[in-house]
């Protein structure tokens, strides 16, 4: 009946064609929520970036009573307290990789994972109370004086030490970006060929030498894609460190003083914004961070893509 | 070549030596690595379990100076904004995921793959006060629903990835099979490829929620608080987060207490969800970064 089959078709290529445009629409609205994100954060900000231009990024003054902003306090504290942090966690966090994809037998690597996931899966507002009350003042009474006494000629530690400060919000950071890169690290580090590795203990190598000659150099390009999303993931950071670092807009030569960032001052002060330009403000910081996280992530990712999809062209 | 007999055995330990030192190392990093979750977990414990009691459950926050009281209401709205984030954001993760799954090589399902794993790392903040500028000031005000559109933003690029990978492990065979048996290919892809992959699908979407519980920044200017229950989709409510948040940075001793019973629950909530998804499937469940 070839009546029955026409329209049996027809239906057929209605629902495909529905069914096709749903999922794309749905997809389509990725690119629009971060097209949207992009343009939305621009046009708020505009006020403020027309009042300010450039001088936005380079100026200190923070001050909402005379309706004038400048971004460097932020981008500073925000700067150190990333970068610190990573110093802090990439030599572990590569320890750890090396660890589960190398060291330990798979068994025991898959159950230290576990623990590293749940490392990531803790909410940061409880490290953010955990480091109010018991990182912030341990560091203070222990790790400051300590610094302070072998370091006496930095400056960077020198002065009064708080427990709020640019330090403590280091620490809590490297102990919650850590897990991230040492997953991406480990994903990495299981990417390169057992053939590498082989090739490597044929030539009568060592377990380390195996690893800087086969392993290391095969992944370099996916750990610094590690490290770069781990800077992403502690620049944007927020109500962890708007509870440790003190929140203070001013640019100190001591880790033992308060601090802020981009990400927290937003948090602090954007409900109570007194005027149009100081909210428009807050939306430049809110756009500067964007412009970081994209930046930082477009690379991170082109790195670490670059170095996992290698296994698939592995002949098999 | 030109080495004696003992001065090579002599490297050979060295070398020896330097790979058991760095192996050591390495445990040594991991052994640093796990101690801050023990002792956040064993603080939780201590500090946390003082406080919870039946009261912490039922009871909504007392005022300022009186002791006692609860976050009643924070629990619940807590699961009221991720009920409602999972609403608005799992269809749409899912159906781009698919799409994502179908077209693979697209140049368009590339661009999108991109930029869902780029938009995984823009800061959870900037998402909130996006979602201020799109929802709450348009709407005249904070809301609940303002709050779980924020939530479902940070989970739709989650969702949609893990959504993609778990089809794509369905065999292409399966698929064959039910096209060669004149089954349409939109109810192939619905009905054979997505739901073989359907549990997958749904560990994907638990881990998704687990982060989102956890979420506090993206909450601060949308869901706002409240310290009232929240009677509907428009008025602001609270989180456990949010709750947490306030408290710890309070100067009342008693509400601190709180915080930390809070951030207790919110913790066992969390941590509940990841183990429990992990235990179901056996370690191999995981969640797009």
């Amino acid at each position: 009946m070839p009546r029955v089959k026409t329209r049996d078709f027809g239906v057929r290529a209605v629902g495909d064609r529905v069914f096709n445009l749903t999922t794309l629409a749905m997809a389509l609205m990725i690119l629009a929520l971060l097209g949207g994100l992009t343009v939305e954060l621009f046009s708020h900000a505009l006020p403020s970036i027309k009042a300010f231009g450039f001088g936005f990024l380079t100026s200190t003054d923070w001050d909402p009573t005379t309706d004038l902003y400048g971004a460097l306090p932020f981008i500073y504290g925000t700067v150190v307290s990333s970068v610190l942090a990573l110093i802090i966690a990439v030599p572990l966090a590569l320890g750890v990789a090396l660890c589960l994809s190398e060291m330990a037998p798979a068994w025991l690597s898959r159950k230290i994972g576990f623990l590293v996931e749940l490392l990531a899966a803790i909410p940061s507002v409880v490290y953010g109370l955990w480091g109010i009350f018991v990182a912030g003042p341990w560091l203070r009474d222990h790790l400051d004086p300590l610094l302070a006494k072998t370091f006496c000629f930095l400056p960077l530690f020198q002065g009064p030490q708080v427990s709020v400060s640019m330090l403590t919000a280091s620490v809590i950071l490297a102990i919650m970006v850590l897990p991230y890169i040492s997953a991406v690290c480990t994903d990495v580090f299981r990417a390169v060929p057992s053939s590498q590795r082989e090739a490597a203990l044929a030539l009568g190598a060592t377990k380390w030498e195996m690893v800087r000659i086969a392993v290391l150099p095969y992944g370099v390009s996916g750990i610094i894609g590690a490290i770069i999303l781990g800077l992403g993931r502690a620049l944007g950071e927020t109500i962890a460190v708007a509870m440790v670092i003190g929140n203070s807009p001013q640019i100190s030569a001591s880790l033992f003083m308060p601090s802020a960032t981009l990400a927290s001052v937003i948090a602090n002060e954007f409900v109570e914004a007194t005027s149009a330009l100081n909210l428009s403000a807050l939306f430049e910081l809110g756009l500067v961070l964007l412009v970081l996280g994209l930046g930082l992530n477009i690379a991170a990712r082109l790195m670490v893509y670059g170095a996992t999809q290698r296994r698939f062209q592995k002949p098999t | 070549m030109t080495l004696t007999k003992s001065a090579r055995s002599r490297r050979q330990y060295l070398r020896k030596l330097k790979s058991d030192a760095m192996v050591g190392l390495t445990v040594l990093a991991t052994a640093i690595a796990l101690v801050p979750l023990f002792l956040v977990l064993g603080y939780l414990a201590s500090k946390g379990a003082a406080s919870v009691n039946w009261n912490f459950f039922t009871k909504m926050p007392a005022p300022v100076g009186q002791s006692g009281g609860g976050m009643a209401n924070a629990i619940v709205g807590t699961f009221e904004l991720v009920g409602l984030a999972c609403a608005l954001g799992v269809p749409i993760g899912v159906a781009a995921g698919i799409y994502l799954a179908e077209n693979r090589g697209g140049a368009l399902a590339q661009a999108i793959r991109f930029s869902a794993d780029v938009m995984m790392g823009v800061p959870t903040i900037v998402v909130g006060i996006f979602c201020y500028a799109i929802v709450v000031r348009p709407f005249g005000g904070f809301s609940t629903l303002a709050g779980a559109i924020a939530l479902a933003v940070i989970m739709i690029p989650l969702v949609t990835r893990t959504a993609e990978e778990m089809i794509l492990l369905v065999p292409h065979e399966l698929r064959e099979a039910a096209l060669a048996l004149g089954v349409p290919r939109w109810r192939t892809s619905l009905l054979i490829v997505a739901r073989t992959a359907a549990s997958g699908i749904a560990t994907g979407v638990i881990l998704a929620v687990a982060r989102v519980a956890g979420e506090t920044a993206p909450l601060l200017f949308t869901a706002f608080g409240n310290r009232f229950w929240s009677t509907s989709l428009f008025q602001p409510i609270s989180s456990l987060t949010m709750q947490v948040y306030t408290y710890a940075i309070s100067p009342f001793a008693d509400w601190q207490r709180q915080a930390w019973a809070g951030a207790l629950v919110l913790t066992a909530i969390v941590l509940a969800l990841e183990i429990g998804v992990r235990w179901l499937t056996r370690g191999d469940a995981q969640v797009a970064r």
